[in-house]
């Protein structure tokens, strides 16, 4: 796979996308008329209060949801469902428990036609990318939170996306290992080239991580913010452009 | 304070690690062997000991409980002459078929309803019904459709058993957590690759539950049919013995029964074991 070649994939654009659920009855709308373009290889965080539609956004690139109205272009082609190109990180590492790490690194290249030993020795590779080699035999129920979404990320990566969708990836995890995590994700985004869709709501994370952070409306229909990121990587939480930009964040939120 | 002027420290020697250094060999070898043996089975050998005591020292009448070595001579001898031997065989084959047939079928469609919701709606009442109706108590219609002979036997152990898997399975498969589903999808896996690498594994624990349980059940249905309607097997052996009052033979049978059930158990924890090596804790 050439670089050239590469360099224009991943690309992502969302046209006119409407999604509606059905509350007791009621239909009660999540996300209205959705315009947005994501640039190969770009890392776009995406913050909202509650409510703000932010995980149903995700959930219908990873062709989880289906849109009620508008498309999803992925390299200029619209895509309905899962596709091998995109490939999701969820809260939960979502681990098989039945199966070793390697294993379950292994599952996604398995279930899309690698062979068996071919998808092992693929997955060794990324076994040692997030720094679990002792721990490659290893059942799920034996790994520690930020062990186990270490091998959820391992999982995802192995099957080299083109686009990485990540829910909330580092929220169930406890502020210490956050941290950590956030810089082996920072240092993974730099190594691997793949457009990235984070849905957070921890600001500094998305502030530590992103290229462009998009800030979803409260009100349906309302105008979306965009904020970009100029700081320099890997960046400085204490720095005060990156305070600055903390402050301008929470006033958006009107929490400052 | 009150308390302030009680000596806290301990008398000279007196430690619980001090015991341990001390110990010798012979000490931490009972220490390491014979303290998990006692609580394990400790009450086990107390309760043989009180029978065979009782039962020798007239303590309870020894013609209706005899003394267990006599229990243990008789089994032996029907053993070794071959006289149980015919009756292991057929009860054994009585309880292995029905209880194959019932694995045969209640797995497959266990899973296959677990997965369809209104398939398994539409079943569950009759199931439920079905469940808490006594297969002993339609044993006299099986006769009547079945005849006397061995396939109404086996098919009233068939038919016990079938629930537990069944109804184990359908749970096992309903359990599995969607998120674990999802999560295949996003990788592409097609219904039956999820079927097979998600919902499949996730429910064995699930069916384990019920095999053991219908392994139980197998063996109770077994001697209820031989006592009813039998003139060959372990449970006919008991009622048999009894009524010639060859009452050591009967406890013989008695406790032929209760180690097949413990080597059924014991075989299928070891199946479960050995698949479920990731639920177990590590070693």
């Amino acid at each position: 796979m050439s670089h050239a070649q590469q360099s224009v994939r991943g690309e992502v654009a969302i046209r006119h996308l409407s999604k509606s659920f059905t509350l007791n009855g009621e239909p009660l709308p999540v996300l209205r008329d959705v315009n947005l373009n994501i640039r190969s290889g770009e890392s776009l965080a995406i913050v909202g209060a509650s409510g703000s539609g932010k995980t149903t956004l995700l959930r219908v690139l990873a062709g989880l949801e289906a849109a009620d109205a508008g498309e999803v272009l992925i390299d200029g082609k619209a895509v309905h469902g899962v596709g091998a190109e995109r490939a999701v990180i969820f809260q939960e590492p979502r681990l098989l428990p039945w199966l070793t790490v390697l294993d379950n690194i292994a599952f996604g290249l398995e279930t899309r036609g690698t062979s068996r030993d071919e998808a092992r020795a693929h997955a060794r590779r990324y076994v040692k990318l997030v720094g679990l080699q002792q721990f490659e035999n290893a059942y799920p129920r034996q790994l520690s939170g930020g062990m186990a979404q270490r091998v959820g990320i391992a999982r995802a990566l192995a099957v080299q996306p083109e686009i990485l969708l990540l829910d909330e990836p580092l929220g169930a995890l406890d502020a210490m290992t956050k941290i950590g995590m956030q810089q082996e994700l920072a240092r993974i985004w730099r190594d691997e080239e793949v457009t990235t869709i984070l849905v957070t709501h921890d600001l500094e994370e998305a502030i530590y991580l992103a290229d462009r952070i998009l800030i979803l409306p409260r009100e349906k229909g309302g105008e979306s913010k965009f904020i970009d990121i100029d700081l320099q990587r890997p960046r400085d939480r204490s720095a005060p452009e990156f305070v600055r930009l903390r402050e301008e964040l929470l006033r958006i939120f009107g929490l400052h | 304070m009150a308390y302030d002027n009680i000596d806290l420290s301990l008398a000279p020697g007196f430690s619980p690690s001090n015991r341990v250094v001390s110990g010798t060999a012979i000490g931490a070898r009972l220490r390491d062997f014979l303290l998990p043996f006692l609580t394990r089975y400790g009450l086990v050998t107390g309760f043989l000991l009180l029978w065979q005591v009782s039962a020798t020292r007239g303590w309870v009448n020894p013609a209706v409980f005899p003394p267990l070595d006599v229990i243990v001579v008789a089994l032996w001898d029907s053993l070794a002459s071959g006289a149980l031997l015919d009756d292991i065989a057929i009860s054994l084959q009585r309880a292995g078929i029905a209880f194959f047939a019932a694995v045969m079928l209640g797995i497959p469609l266990g899973l296959f309803m677990g997965q369809i919701k209104t398939v398994e709606q539409a079943l569950d009442p009759l199931l439920q019904f079905f469940r808490q109706t006594s297969a002993l108590a339609l044993y006299p219609i099986f006769i009547l459709l079945l005849g006397l002979g061995e396939t109404s036997k086996v098919f009233v152990i068939f038919w016990a058993t079938l629930f537990p898997i069944l109804l184990a399975t359908i749970g096992g498969v309903k359990e599995v957590d969607r998120k674990l589903i999802e999560m295949a999808r996003t990788y592409g896996a097609s219904r039956l690759t999820v079927f097979r690498r998600v919902i499949l594994p996730a429910s064995v624990p699930a069916i384990f539950v019920g095999l053991r349980l219908s392994a139980t059940t197998a063996l109770l249905l077994l001697i209820a049919a031989e006592m009813i309607g039998a003139n060959k097997g372990i449970g006919f052996q008991v009622m048999n013995a009894q009524y010639n009052f060859q009452i050591p033979l009967m406890f013989a049978a008695i406790l032929l029964l209760a180690l097949i059930g413990l080597a059924a158990n014991a075989i299928l924890l070891a199946l479960q074991r050995r698949l479920c090596r990731w639920s177990q804790p590590a070693p």
